[in-house]
């Protein structure tokens, strides 16, 4: 069970809906997930099409709880901004604040996060930053009181996993509120890594929309986040720089 | 009247008083959407009671797939 804020969740998979096919693909991708977590974008609306579809008009909307993120913004005012229209959509009252400072690189800048996180807080909001993997970062975000730490694997949308394991696994040890892993995952082998160093979750997107098949992907992905936790769990064996046999040594006729 | 709208403008017909008939108005009333008012968020209960004058500036927003 995770619990983020006063919400407490089964699946630790939460799942992002941006760049699927279609939104059938979507629907099912979500489905198979199990996923309890959504997150979103707020966006200018096209005004002049009503009959534009919508992703929400396709998902039992009670099913969810959305995360609405507040990328787009380039400093602290824009994301607060964002967060409060997100709020009053009424839909939420979760946000993953998002700050990007490089546009090659899309990496957070940790300055307006930080800023930005304090207001919401102070908002009454339940924040969830998105982060780069820099330590003492991540310790101030909490003991501003956010309810979660959202980490980057590697730079979103680049799938290239888990870069600096040891950043992550310093970030979660010194984490009293759960760890999620945003951005960067990759593949299965990514999201089950980011669970056995012991996040308490996996935020993904493109792994999945951008699979060659999506729906198959979100089940690969459900698996492995439960795959992982399972052997957090489960506590793994020592590494060690030699061989140690696994069948007994006595007992053998052969070899005498 | 004109105001402007995410931007741009548009031409209002005068009898579009408040906000709740624009979005009536623009047939966007079963949407999911989050209105901006001269930079003050509305929550959809204040859409009714909210005057629409020349020369206001809108955001109608929504959500949209992201990560």
């Amino acid at each position: 069970m995770l619990q983020v804020g006063n919400d407490t969740f089964q699946s630790r998979l939460f799942l992002g809906t941006g760049k699927y096919p279609n939104y059938d693909i979507q629907k099912q991708a979500v489905d198979v997930s199990e996923t309890e977590v959504l997150t979103f974008s707020v966006r200018r609306m096209n005004i002049f099409d009503p009959d534009q579809p919508n992703f929400l008009e396709k998902i039992d909307l009670k099913k969810y709880r959305f995360l609405p993120n507040t990328a787009g913004a380039k400093n602290a005012e824009e994301a607060v901004r964002i967060a409060k229209l997100a709020d009053a959509s009424g839909l939420c009252d979760m946000v993953k604040v998002e700050v990007i400072g490089c546009d090659k690189t899309l990496l957070p800048d940790p300055v307006e996060t930080l800023k930005a996180t304090e207001t919401l807080l102070a908002e009454g909001f339940t924040v969830l930053p998105y982060t780069s993997d820099d330590v003492v970062l991540a310790r101030k975000l909490e003991e501003l009181g956010a309810h979660a730490i959202m980490p980057g694997a590697s730079p979103i949308g680049s799938g290239q996993g888990i870069i600096n394991p040891l950043n992550l696994q310093f970030i979660i040890e010194q984490a009293s509120v759960p760890v999620i892993v945003d951005a960067g995952i990759g593949s299965p082998k990514d999201a089950a890594y980011a669970m056995e160093l012991g996040a308490d979750g996996v935020l993904l997107n493109t792994a999945v929309s951008g699979a060659n098949d999506p729906v198959k992907m979100a089940e690969a992905m459900k698996l492995a986040v439960e795959a992982g936790r399972l052997g957090f769990e489960a506590g793994r064996i020592a590494k060690k720089e030699y061989a140690v046999a696994s069948s007994p040594k006595e007992g053998i006729s052969v070899g005498e | 009247m004109e105001i402007i709208v995410n931007g741009d403008p548009l031409e209002v017909s005068e009898g579009i008083t408040n906000i709740e008939e624009l979005i009536q108005e623009l047939r966007l009333e079963k949407k999911s959407l989050i209105v901006e008012h001269n930079q003050t968020i509305l929550k959809k209960e204040k859409h009714k009671e909210t005057a629409i004058s020349e020369g206001d500036r809108l955001e109608i927003v929504h959500f949209v797939g992201g990560g």
